[in-house]
């Protein structure tokens, strides 16, 4: 029931309404539910709605923080 | 993205947490209440590597299909049966959710009127909209998640004047059950895995209440298994340094309070009530109906719909205890034997996010597969 799909934002009109791409696919979604959204955004869409807008630079930091584990595994697997 | 799959830091982050528990001396008991993060669990082959670095993950209340009772589905059941020219809107799932006269999908709808299965609140107001001449019912289930989009819709139908459209309200808030569930006490955790996307509604602050009045670890975590793993070792840490909080392991979508704008459209369109679940019973303030001016729009209101609370479930169903945390799939005398996805008995078997479901789908797999 709660599974949100992380999507990308490709069209808004003004009424709040308009599509995210998901893997290729468009996928019509209601952006009411949030405040300043513009195409190229990333949100998770849930039953129809966009619930929250990702934030890259948050993002870009768990992926950092998992590639510092993955470059101590590899010196691990390397090591002596 | 792909580092939040990848296997070689799946290993690494295990490895980090066995050492932890470890030094903890011994296995850490922590209730997932989120039955999307129970599904990446056991699809992510987590669950036997987790209980090798001792963790025990317990699966908590959050599958809204599962802990809405029986007597909602029933009403819902006699508004198909009984009212001639209705429309009943359902989330999937639910419509196979069974009762003693049986499932939505198995029930034959009174005259002029049938079921239609929807994705979004929004496409239960389009059926009205476009069947004027019908009612048209939707059974509007879900946590916080779920709950501002269906609030929206029940704004815009009051707004449009779409007279024909109302809501059976089974909503439900998850800190009040969070509370529920340790102040009963029956289940040991050292710690919450939070429920990642209602978090991304009611924020991080709506979990402060547990590590400040019962000492409890936690963590919000995402839907990837290294996610998961990043908020295991929150919970680990938190446990180790004597410091329970509540960590923030989803931060790209949650923030500290909260979707703002979603939070208000809730408050204007629905009041807090006393709500009994399935298996936890009746918890304070933990439900949600349609404030006054939407009255026209509650379906229950609307046809005079009251819930039986002693209707009670199927016979031999353990669903309550398994919601609570009390037992685990396995243990319920009906699991694979008289209970399978084919034919349920309880809801836990029914829903794609039902412990007994996932634990029937992946238990075979998890048996012979290593990470």
């Amino acid at each position: 029931m709660c599974l949100g799909i992380p999507a990308r934002v490709t069209q808004i009109d003004a009424s709040g309404l308009g599509k995210v791409d998901y893997l290729g696919t468009k996928i019509r979604v209601n952006f009411s539910l949030l405040e300043e959204i513009k195409p190229g955004d990333w949100v998770i869409v849930h039953a129809g709605f966009a619930i929250s807008k990702l934030d890259e630079q948050e993002a870009q930091e768990t992926l950092s923080l998992l590639r510092e584990i993955a470059a101590k595994e590899d010196d691990r697997e390397a090591g002596p | 993205m792909k580092e939040l799959r990848q296997r070689d830091i799946t290993r690494a982050l295990l490895r980090d947490i066995e050492k932890k528990t470890r030094e903890l001396g011994g296995p850490v008991r922590i209730m997932e209440v989120c039955g999307t993060h129970t599904m990446t669990i056991h699809r992510y082959g987590l669950k036997q590597p987790l209980e090798e670095a001792g963790i025990d993950m317990v699966s908590g209340p959050g599958c809204p299909v599962c802990i809405t009772p029986n007597e909602i589905h029933e009403a819902c059941l006699d508004l198909l049966t009984k009212r001639e020219n209705l429309i009943l809107a359902s989330f999937g799932d639910m419509t196979r959710v069974p009762t003693g006269r049986g499932s939505l999908q198995t029930a034959v709808p009174a005259r002029s009127s049938r079921l239609k299965i929807v994705y979004s609140p929004e496409e239960s107001l389009g059926l009205a909209r476009a069947n004027p001449d019908k009612e048209v019912v939707f059974f509007g289930v879900g946590f916080e998640t779920t709950i501002p989009s269906i609030a929206f819709t029940a704004k815009k139908a009051r707004q449009e004047g779409v007279l024909n459209y109302s809501v059976v309200a089974s909503l439900w808030l998850i800190p009040p059950a969070l509370r529920a569930i340790l102040e009963a006490g029956e289940t040991a955790i050292s710690g919450f895995l939070y429920p990642g996307h209602v978090s991304t509604i009611i924020g991080v602050r709506a979990y402060e209440f547990i590590p400040q009045e019962y000492r409890l670890a936690g963590a919000i975590a995402g839907f990837e298994p290294n996610d998961i793993l990043l908020g295991i070792t929150a919970i680990l840490d938190q446990i180790r340094n004597g410091q329970p909080g509540v960590a923030n392991e989803y931060k790209r979508a949650v923030s500290s309070s909260g979707n703002l704008l979603a939070r208000a459209i809730m408050q204007e369109i629905l009041e807090e009530k006393d709500a009994t679940w399935r298996g936890l019973g009746r918890i304070p303030r933990s439900g949600l109906k349609l404030r006054a001016p939407y009255a026209a729009h509650d379906a229950l209101e609307k046809f005079g719909l009251s819930l039986n609370e002693r209707s009670g479930g199927l016979a031999g169903c353990r669903c309550g205890e398994i919601l609570r945390g009390v037992i685990s799939p396995p243990q319920c005398p009906l699991y694979i034997t008289a209970c399978s996805p084919d034919s349920p008995r309880g809801p836990c078997m029914v829903s794609f996010e039902g412990a007994c479901y996932i634990s029937y789908k992946f238990g075979r797999r998890e048996r012979s597969k290593k990470v």
